[in-house]
């Protein structure tokens, strides 16, 4: 039981941290973003090479970080300069990663095996405290996922955040305030696709070997997290809307890890169907969106508050 | 101040869709110039505006700001000095952040660095200037500008617009879209704001007493051209029934009763 508990909130605070690059196109900014599909294998791509060739981790984690953020302003300048519209755009780089991820990693999958990764340093420092390895993989990526939060919840704050807020909300005002909306759009995909790539380098660690097919419908995942979270605590405070994020990436990955126990049990439902079980979830969140949004009209209509 | 030189703009030139907007304009705008547009739907006043404010291109002629030819600068380059209001009071302000960051936004104009600014001072500032609006606003600053009415959120865009201390505003019928209360308490407090800071200032306008009453020049224009242009001594002594003498002896056509309202 505890070992469940802790391997849903290990899963759901590193897919957190996807989930909080998802929320920062879909959400803040309202640019829907495919790239996600292909900067999360690039990041587990970027580490599994570079444990392979004996760097270290860490530095892999920034070089991961710096690839997403690359292939996120590629996105946004094929957008914002060839006019492509944002899915396709999103759609075009997810396919060049792909490419690209296979170059990076010399084949399709790769292994980690007896290699020492941060994940593994960590279990080991925390094994002289007693803690078996599922627990001390999710103390450290609850660590991990709050750290993050805080310095995006800080740079929500600064006046560049506050415009990349606003963008999402009213690109006239962005405008008149003098900014170039194109520059905020470049900067808000590429800071996406930096924290999607560095959820990926821990995957990567976390399965213990890198994978071109890591990422596929990986966006799926991160939007059925972000409409999760947006059901959960009612606020306009960037604190809670990440906290939101991250709870919500959390009940995802328990929904995720019934349906895989569902697998053992039921013989009618196997590994293969999760992908199924997840865009469910997703048209559901959609659907139940549209009713309380119908539900509210209504009720503003009659004159209850 | 600013000049505009043979102005031209035709939309799907070429195409049966062709639409000359703007024909040939000249128009010298002066230094703390407080100028009202009218004109029916379709005149082209604010595709003169959008001209002015670099949203689009003009097909032929050029555009001047304080001598620099600003024809080719984008926007968001050319609102570092050009301070703009809609009529639709959602477009000047962020729906979902509260009125002190869209205040800490709208402090100074140009680009946005990762730091954050918005400190206690700040927030003294701010109140203070809400507190001009007397709209109990400076109560209210952690809310979501959301929660604000139309009237309120156009004066919120007005305060944040005046601060920034721009060098041009344009006001695009900024109070057509409030309630009659609330919009002479916006265009009262847009009158006093341009006084106090002599701002240089061209206000659109459908309703023809307010064009009368405000500014110290008045422009007329009629399908992409300016047909009237007096100012001073000429303009204080117009009323509405010579405006609309002087309309038909120069257009020879009815004024559209419905678009122009003899208020």
């Amino acid at each position: 039981m505890v070992n469940a508990l802790a391997s849903i909130i290990t899963e759901g605070c590193m897919f957190g941290i996807m989930v909080l690059g998802v929320f920062i196109t879909f959400r803040v900014l309202k640019f829907p973003d495919l790239t996600v599909d292909g900067s999360f294998p690039l990041g587990a791509a970027i580490m599994t090479s570079f444990i392979v060739s004996g760097y270290n981790p860490v530095l892999a984690i920034f070089i991961a970080f710096l690839a997403g953020l690359l292939a996120g302003m590629v996105t946004a300048v094929m957008h914002n300069e060839l006019k492509i519209p944002n899915l396709l755009a999103g759609i075009l780089t997810m396919i060049m990663l792909y490419s690209i991820n296979l170059k990076i990693l010399g084949a399709s999958n790769v292994s980690l095996l007896n290699k020492k990764t941060i994940l593994g340093n960590v279990f080991l420092f925390l094994k002289q405290f007693g803690l078996s390895r599922e627990v001390s993989y999710a103390l450290f990526f609850l660590l991990l996922i709050f750290f993050i939060k805080f310095l995006l919840d800080l740079f929500f704050r600064t006046d560049l955040g506050m415009t990349l807020g606003a963008l999402g909300d009213n690109q006239q005002m962005v405008i008149s305030q003098g900014v170039n909306p194109k520059v905020i759009k470049i900067i808000g995909v590429g800071l996406s696709n930096g924290l999607v790539a560095i959820a990926g380098s821990f995957n990567a660690q976390y399965q213990g070997f890198g994978d071109v097919g890591f990422g596929q419908g990986i966006i799926i995942a991160g939007l059925a997290a972000v409409m999760i979270g947006e059901f959960l605590i009612k606020s306009n405070k960037i604190f809670w809307l990440t906290f939101n994020v991250i709870l919500g990436s959390i009940i995802f990955n328990a929904v995720m890890y019934g349906a895989r126990t569902l697998t053992f049990v039921l013989p009618f439902i196997t590994a293969s169907d999760l992908k199924l079980v997840q865009v469910i979830l997703v048209i559901s969140c959609l659907v139940a969106i549209r009713i309380r949004s119908n539900l509210r009209k209504r009720s503003s209509k009659s004159g209850k508050p | 101040m600013v000049n505009l030189e043979h102005v031209n703009m035709i939309f799907n030139q070429g195409t049966l869709d062709e639409n000359h907007a703007i024909k040939k304009i000249n128009l010298t705008i002066h230094e703390s110039d407080f100028i009202t547009i009218i004109g029916s739907n379709g005149a082209g006043k604010t595709t003169l505006f959008n001209l002015i404010a670099g949203s689009f291109r003009p097909t032929s002629g050029k555009i001047f700001i304080n001598k620099h030819d600003v024809t080719r600068v984008p926007e968001h380059k050319r609102a570092r000095y050009i301070g703009r209001i809609f009529q639709n009071p959602l477009l000047g302000t962020a729906s979902n952040m509260s009125i002190e960051d869209n205040m800490m936004m709208c402090y100074d104009k140009g680009f946005k660095w990762p730091l954050i600014r918005l400190s206690k001072k700040m927030r003294s500032f701010f109140k203070a200037e809400l507190s001009k609006l007397n709209m109990n606003l400076e109560e209210r600053m952690k809310e979501n500008v959301r929660m604000l009415s139309g009237g309120q959120r156009q004066a919120l865009t007005l305060l944040m617009m005046v601060m920034s201390k721009p060098t041009l505003i344009l006001l695009d019928e900024h109070t057509a879209a409030l309630d009659p209360k609330n919009a002479a308490l916006v265009l009262s407090m847009t009158n006093d704001f341009i006084e106090e800071n002599k701002l240089t200032t061209i206000m659109i306008t459908h309703n023809m007493s307010q064009a009368i009453e405000f500014g110290n020049r008045l422009l007329m224009m009629d399908e992409g051209e300016i047909i009237l242009d007096v100012q001073g001594k000429v303009k204080r002594k117009l009323t509405i029934e010579k405006l609309v003498k002087k309309f038909h002896e120069i257009r020879k056509h009815d004024f559209e009763s419905d678009e122009i309202r003899l208020a």
